[in-house]
């Protein structure tokens, strides 16, 4: 399959000042003792292993990479990395990877969160790192159920699903997440799936080198409780139909041999056409790098009664929030000169006593 | 006319107006020119919590109190001497607390008939006899600012804004104050709009000016300089000595300043403050909520930075479950709670210290946290520090419990030489510290510095100590997860060692006894040290026998807290809750202790601790 370009982004990386190693790294390096414990057969296992073997391309000194998680099955991932790792609690990993990011820019820093921690619990944090624009990445690993409690619906579950706690099915709406993150304006959105490595190798890598908070959402098979959730997208008889590879600057096009294609109508609205009838030209051409999410948005949305993206929906340079804090900080710096205690303590109104 | 000058030795001061009159800045001035000439001070801002109720009611009414003395104060005093209203709302807010013979200094333009009945006068106090035991001088204050500012070029609104700087002036002479100062800070403040400090120092001018030539005041007064001990000394509130004794936390440790805060009353202004600070690579994070405020100072302490969260009750609630992970996690992180009335919302503007026992205990499992709490606003400085050292030293969140009345107070503060401060410098792990069955050297998180039993603090970018922490309990040592149930206790039990350890690395608690024979001691914590220690005098200067303790730190109690406790007959704890500290004492100690509690929302008055004191002292319980 062709892999999904990443969007070229100009100026500084996300890795810029975080230091290089010599190491000849191998997935072996960033594995750690500790005994892994999902299921047998949880998509969790395709993850970690694709991550452990994708991050030796970066070259960086793993002391320099640190792994921050929340609370659900996805969160003990940073058990397995052997990097430096904080298992946090319930919905606050952005928050804590916000405060780690700002004050040291030396390091790669790595969120690992699921569809509750993100969007439920932690749902206000995310939003806010995503609109900030923290130099993290997210992967948020979403099986659209709460597995850890064992099988309650979660904020991307179908509407009407039957779990433990919805035995006559759930009554909210899901979130998209892809949708969500467009709409806090992050600057990098993207969609991936557990059983594809290449796909998801190539996501990682763009992810991890965009400046500024990235987000990827990873489809997770849960196979305990809500086991093939994704199967449309994984079936070879099927995925074709029901998947649409975005490549930047490419017409957008699925089904088998492309022959479906994705165009904008007059009014304004996407629309699913017959290449052959249309002529390729007629397509919509993806733009990741538009400075306008709104097209990628209107992407994000076609899986509602359509095939569901893949892909990078957006990746675009802004400035970083830990950027213009230290640049703040060293424009007070230049501009005052040394800093000195003793100056702080008697600035204002002073007087003298014998 | 030459007046009489008369010699006093203390005054307290209130001024009072509308929200929207500037009666904060007035009373900043004024405490500016009296710390300028040298006396002892204390003062307590007393603001609504609307940013501007309705002008002219009583829910406007915005106070500035100043107490000023030739000896050594402790308090802003009880009640005022002098109230300066500048409208009905205000005579008829603080009327109640004056005492017979105060003087009153009213603004009489502002006694119109719509003004009076706003707030529910159905007559003129002013005319009807009600103020009669009281020296009332009704001066129309706006009219005279506008008089005195006709030669400029400005509408009568804006002249009339200038009030607040004619009852300035006012005051200034009517208790001498050295006046250059506010002339030199008011055209410095203004200097971009010339034609409105030109007006402020007119009207401040013109006041004093009146005040010289009225008949209204046959007198003024003069308060000597207070002795002082030598040194360079500045006007300080708590939270901007608080936020001073981080910044030079961060300095003494060597470590950089990270506070993660969401505004809350009346925290904020440690935000705003340390926000100035950029030079000192100081890096303020406004956070989306109290939560991720403590998340990223939590994540900034892995970091290696000194972190800080700041807030006020209902955020402490919020950052309860992050704090339990620090806790877990063993890293350094402060928690500034500047405490207001609760529960709930309570009264955000005024001070309560019923925040204790959610210090001690407001998180899930076993989790206990040090607690360090200043005493006074000046003491906020080394009480930020002392919370520093703890924290970096011992690898722990400490709370640090100020609150409404600290936070906003002020006092004369002589300034530390800064090298005198402490060292607070921090080691961090560089090396592995353990080695595995097969001969490697490892790092394990989790093995603990045999002393303070401390763990080591390594931070990401350090080779060979990769290392995963998390909230799930940890094998004592490796850090790694556990769930052995020996395992566990044993860490339940090394983290409260380790707190409880720490009563060795604090001074022991001093009691203040010059009699030596004291058998009533009357034990305080945090804001309340000022009306205590106010009140002991009085009861001393009568021929009361009586000692007193303060405890600055509530958790772990210093070594020799319960020695103390059971060396007097009786133990009077005076707090502004309902008991939080005589129970941690009770508790811990099995001594027990009279209460002495109030919750209004404000400081105790010493005349009232002075007679629950005797009280106790004749042998009676207060109620
Ligand atoms: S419950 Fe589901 S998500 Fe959790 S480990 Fe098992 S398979 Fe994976």
């Amino acid at each position: 399959m062709t892999q999904p370009s990443g969007a070229v982004s100009t100026g500084a990386n996300a890795l810029t000042l975080v230091p290089k190693t010599d190491e000849k790294q191998t997935a072996k390096h960033f594995k750690t003792d500790q005994e892994v414990r999902w299921c047998p057969g949880c998509g969790d296992y395709a993850v970690l292993a694709g991550v452990q073997s994708f991050l030796p391309e970066l070259g960086l000194r793993r002391e320099n990479i640190v792994f921050i998680s929340g609370i659900g099955c996805s969160s003990r991932f940073p058990y397995y990395m052997n990097t430096f790792g904080m298992h946090s609690i319930h919905g606050r990993a952005p928050a804590i990877a916000t405060g780690l990011a700002t004050s040291r820019p030396d390091l790669s820093v790595w969120v690992v969160t699921g569809d509750g921690d993100a969007l439920s619990i932690g749902g206000n944090h995310l939003i806010h790192a995503l609109r900030r624009n923290v130099n993290i990445t997210i992967l948020l690993f979403n099986n659209r159920i709460y597995g850890l409690t064992k099988g309650q619906y979660s904020p991307t579950s179908e509407l009407g699903k039957i779990t433990k706690s919805s035995p006559m099915g759930s009554l909210d709406r899901p979130f998209n997440p892809v949708s969500l993150a467009l709409g806090a304006e992050a600057t990098f959105v993207a969609r991936t799936i557990d059983s594809d490595r290449g796909h998801l190798t190539s996501v990682l890598r763009a992810a991890a080198v965009h400046r500024g908070a990235s987000l990827v959402e990873i489809y997770q098979n849960c196979n305990i409780f809500n086991d093939g959730a994704y199967d449309g997208l994984k079936n070879p008889d099927t995925r074709d139909d029901h998947l649409i590879r975005l490549e930047h600057g490419r017409p957008i096009r699925f089904g088998r041999d492309g022959q479906r294609g994705v165009r904008m109508t007059t009014q304004g609205q996407l629309e699913f056409v017959d290449v052959a009838e249309v002529g390729e030209q007629a397509l919509l051409i993806h733009d990741a790098e538009h400075a306008h999410p709104g097209l990628s948005f209107m992407l994000s949305r076609l899986e509602v009664d359509g095939p569901t993206p893949l892909g990078i929906f957006r990746s675009v340079d802004r400035p970083v929030y830990d950027d213009l804090m230290r640049d703040q900080i060293e424009t007070a710096q230049a501009r005052s000169g040394a800093a000195e205690l003793q100056d702080l303590l008697t600035s204002g109104d002073t007087w003298r006593i014998g | 006319m030459t007046k009489q000058v008369r010699q006093l030795d203390g005054v307290i001061v209130r001024f009072a107006g509308d929200s929207g009159d500037g009666m904060q800045l007035t009373g900043d001035r004024f405490t500016a020119e009296t710390a300028a000439f040298g006396n002892d001070l204390s003062t307590l801002p007393d603001f609504p919590a609307e940013i501007r109720a309705p002008a002219g009611t009583l829910a406007g009414v915005s106070g500035f109190q100043l107490h000023f003395s030739d000896h050594e104060i402790m308090t802003p005093g009880d009640a005022p001497d002098v109230l300066v209203a500048m409208n009905p709302a205000a005579l008829k807010a603080n009327l109640r607390e004056l005492p017979k013979g105060a003087d009153i200094i009213v603004n009489t333009d502002e006694f119109t008939k719509r003004s009076l009945a706003k707030v529910g006068y159905a007559a003129n106090p002013l005319e009807d006899g009600s103020l009669d035991e009281f020296r009332v001088h009704p001066i129309p204050l706006t009219s005279m600012t506008v008089v005195a500012l006709a030669g400029l070029d400005l509408g009568k609104k804006e002249a009339e804004r200038s009030k607040n700087m004619f009852a300035l002036g006012l005051m200034s002479w009517l208790y001498t104050r050295p006046t250059e100062g506010t002339v030199v800070f008011l055209e410095r403040r203004f200097a971009k709009i010339p034609e409105v400090a030109r007006a402020n120092v007119a009207a401040f001018k013109a006041g004093y000016h009146f005040g010289e030539t009225t008949e209204s005041f046959s007198v003024s007064y003069e308060v000597k300089p207070a002795p002082m001990p030598p040194g360079l000394y500045r006007n300080i509130s708590g939270n901007l000595a608080l936020s001073y004794g981080l910044v030079a936390a961060s300095r003494l440790s060597g470590l950089p300043l990270f506070l993660g805060s969401y505004p809350i009353t009346p925290a904020t202004d440690i935000l705003h403050e340390l926000s100035k600070h950029k030079r000192f690579g100081v890096r303020t994070f406004q956070a989306e909520d109290e939560i991720a405020g403590v998340g990223a100072a939590l994540g900034a302490a892995f970091g290696g930075a000194l972190a800080v969260t700041t807030t006020s009750g209902p955020g402490l609630a919020l950052k309860a479950e992050t704090i339990g992970l620090a806790v877990s996690l063993e890293l350094p992180l402060i928690v500034v709670n500047v405490q207001r009335g609760g529960p709930s919302t309570g009264l955000p503007t005024k001070t309560e210290q019923a925040d204790l026992l959610q210090a001690m205990f407001g998180r899930n499992g076993e989790a206990p946290v040090p607690i360090v709490a200043p005493r006074s606003p000046s003491d906020c400085f080394d009480a930020a520090i002392e919370a520093a050292r703890i924290a970096t030293k011992y690898r722990t969140p400490v709370l640090l419990l100020s609150d409404g009345y600290l936070a906003n107070g002020s006092e004369p503060w002589l300034l530390p030489e800064v090298a005198a401060l402490p060292d607070l410098r921090v080691e961090f792990a560089t090396e592995p510290n353990h080695v595995a069955a097969n001969g490697t050297a490892e790092f394990w998180p989790y093995l603990r510095d045999e002393q303070t039993l401390a763990r080591p603090w390594a931070v990401p970018g350090t080779p060979g100590l990769e290392h995963r922490i998390g909230g799930l309990e940890k094998a004592s040592g490796s850090g790694n997860i556990s769930y052995d149930p020996a395992n566990h206790e044993a860490m339940v039990r090394l983290r409260a060692a380790k707190i409880d350890g720490i009563a060795a690395d604090i001074p022991p608690l001093q009691v203040d006894d010059p009699s030596g024979r004291a058998r009533v001691l009357v034990l305080g914590w945090g804001s309340t040290y000022g009306p205590i220690g106010a009140a002991v005098r009085q009861v001393r200067r009568v021929g009361g026998v009586v000692a007193q303790a303060h405890l600055r730190h509530l958790h772990p109690f210093p070594a020799n807290t319960g020695e103390v406790l059971r060396r007097y007959d009786r133990v009077v704890v005076p707090e502004m809750n309902l008991g939080q500290l005589s129970m941690l004492l009770r508790a811990t100690y099995l001594v027990d202790t009279i209460g002495y509690n109030r919750v209004r929302g404000l400081p105790f008055k010493s005349d009232e601790l002075a007679a629950v004191i005797e009280s106790v002292l004749a042998g009676s319980d207060p109620q």
